[in-house]
């Protein structure tokens, strides 16, 4: 069988602009402008109830839009065709699809659906890949949270996906399932040309997995960089300590390395034990939804703006 | 019909074969056509020592191809109306959605092995029916073409139906609501005493829908051709019988395509999570 080319396959993996999206008088989305080129992993951050779901079902193509221009490989997701659907892995919140079949049959039938397209996974490779081959005999409502979920990854990537959406892959995992998730994805990203798009409301999930984050709330993206950067802009004043004479001393001070280049040009060698701390990308992080759960919203995105300017 | 469309129906008929042989491993699944199945042919059992005004064969015989038919007809739609429910709540249709083409290979599959699953039970239903009751007739080529062409006209009308009352069920709490008036039809369709002994109105009300007819059908088909005399009319009516049959099959297969892409689109994983969440706080 034939597989025509991609139809697109240069360009940005996601383009949004000035997303707009109400459920009756409730404005979920109110302008979001997102840009995502192809490959990488890029989390799309925010408080619960910030719009990471509706944004996603959007690019998913599951749900209408009020307003504005997305285009997604290329394709409005409103008018996506089967085609396109191939070219796409989702991965949704929480799956129980197809519970009485064997995990091994579901796999090689949902292969099937991508053939007309392009070569999907064999089951066994990608039951190796995702580490399920010890399960393939299982039925899937059998599995348990973890492997469920990583059978979700192998049927989201089966068609070989340019671009892959996870849905809050890892809530409700004990810490060794996600740790085991977060090594998939890393394996993941090693696959040719899949760009990943992740939500989360875990900080520590986007930085760990992502090289971009971005962060939504109040219903657009307020803060858009690798960790690195959001950190760095996050901790605009840094807390200096050192100890000279036996003494502790502290300063606080927006400009650091200048600060600590006159300190140690003119103290005679008595400085020692010199620290410098940073407001982590953490705390800006956690005082948003702070105030994003106390109902603040705007109060809160404006704040974080500020912080991460 | 274009290359890929044809690959969708290819997929959808292995989804039908993986399903049916899921449907007839699941202790559940079997179980619900067995119990029920089960007790009604103990009663007809029983029925075997009543007669109806001089017929010359028993109720009970008389009851068996007309439970064969209500069969088809109730449990197409059921297993439609249930099948469409439960994997609207455990996302198996936005999976379905999530796959190029997954929808049409989902419905295939699913209406597929609905109507395999009954061709199964029909045919154990015939498997305990031909040995246990006097009187049925099901020897000879004719008959058994006109079995399967009842057989088949039947399906071809409950399955759209169980698929456009499942597209508008929105909330599988519901199901009742609708099997509830189904079995009222039963009563009213001529399945376990002739619907010659209920009152005209009745009679008129029952003669619309498809179970009265399914009945008739297998009663024609398996039943000696001095039992049309207990018919309505002492006749089998043949022809209006699958004309009935294939008007419901028109009406409902005009409606099913519409409603099922209606139900497709609203699919959302906030959908199905909704969904769950209502199941959830009753539980």
């Amino acid at each position: 069988m034939g597989h025509p080319p991609p139809a697109s396959s240069d360009g940005p993996a996601i383009v949004v602009t000035d997303l707009r999206m109400s459920y009756g008088a409730k404005a979920v989305l109110t302008g979001l402008d997102l840009e995502i080129e192809s490959g990488g992993v890029t989390a799309l951050l925010g408080p619960n109830g910030a719009g990471k779901t509706t944004t996603i079902e959007i690019l998913e193509g599951f749900r209408g839009r009020s307003d504005g221009d997305v285009k997604v490989l290329g394709v409005d997701p409103a008018r996506g065709d089967e085609a396109w659907r191939a070219r796409l892995g989702v991965v949704l919140q929480e799956w129980r699809d197809n519970g009485k079949w064997k995990v091994r049959d579901i796999v090689a039938h949902f292969a099937d659906y991508y053939r007309p397209y392009t070569e999907p996974w064999g089951a066994e490779e990608l039951l190796d890949m995702v580490g399920l081959t010890a399960q393939a005999g299982q039925r899937v409502q059998t599995l348990s949270g973890g492997q469920r979920r990583r059978l979700d990854v192998a049927l989201g990537i089966i068609g070989r996906p340019a671009l892959l959406f996870l849905d809050e892959p890892t809530t409700g995992f004990d810490p060794h399932a996600r740790r085991e998730f977060h090594e998939l994805i890393h394996r993941l990203t090693d696959l040719d040309g899949t760009t990943i798009l992740l939500t989360t409301h875990d900080l520590d999930e986007a930085e760990k997995l992502a090289e971009r984050i971005l962060i939504l709330a109040g219903g657009r993206i307020i803060a858009d960089g690798s960790p690195d950067q959001l950190a760095r802009a996050a901790a605009t004043t840094a807390e200096v300590k050192w100890i000279q004479d036996g003494q502790l001393q502290i300063h606080a001070t927006e400009d650091a390395t200048d600060f600590v280049r006159k300190l140690l040009a003119t103290d005679d060698g008595k400085v020692t034990e010199l620290e410098i701390h940073r407001a982590s990308l953490e705390d800006a992080y956690l005082e948003l939804v702070a105030q994003f759960e106390a109902g603040e919203a705007a109060a809160a995105v404006d704040t974080f703006k500020e912080v991460t300017r | 019909m274009s290359v890929n469309t044809l690959h969708e129906y290819r997929t959808g008929w292995k989804r039908a074969l993986i399903q049916t042989k899921i449907s007839l491993t699941s202790p559940g699944d079997l179980m619900g056509f067995l119990m029920p199945t089960g007790i009604a042919i103990i009663v007809l059992l029983f029925m075997q020592k009543a007669d109806f005004e001089g017929a010359p064969v028993s109720l009970g015989s008389m009851n068996m191809p007309s439970l064969i038919g209500m069969n088809v007809v109730f449990g197409g739609i059921t297993a439609m109306v249930g099948s469409l429910a439960m994997d609207r709540t455990n996302g198996t249709l936005l999976r379905a959605k999530s796959m190029p083409g997954g929808m049409t290979g989902y419905l295939v599959g699913n209406l597929v092995s609905t109507a395999m699953f009954i061709c199964v039970t029909v045919v154990m239903l015939l498997a305990v029916g031909l040995p246990l009751f006097d009187g049925l007739e099901f020897g000879t080529p004719d008959r058994w073409l006109l079995f399967v062409a009842v057989l088949l006209m039947g399906l071809i009308a409950a399955l759209p139906i169980g698929a456009v009352i499942g597209a508008l069920l929105d909330n599988p709490r519901n199901m009742g609501l609708v099997m509830l008036p189904i079995m009222g039809l039963i009563a009213i369709s001529g399945i376990f005493y002739p619907i010659t002994a209920l009152p005209g109105w009745l009679q008129g009300v029952g003669q619309v829908f498809p179970i009265y007819w399914m009945g008739l059908g297998m009663r024609h088909a398996l039943l000696p051709e001095s039992m049309a005399a207990v018919e309505i009319g002492g006749e089998w009516r043949t022809v209006t019988m699958f004309a009935v049959l294939a008007l419901w099959a028109v009406v409902s297969m005009a409606l099913a395509p519409r409603l099922l892409r209606r139900m497709s689109r609203r699919e959302s994983g906030s959908t199905v999570a909704a969904r769950r969440a209502d199941m959830q706080r009753d539980w």
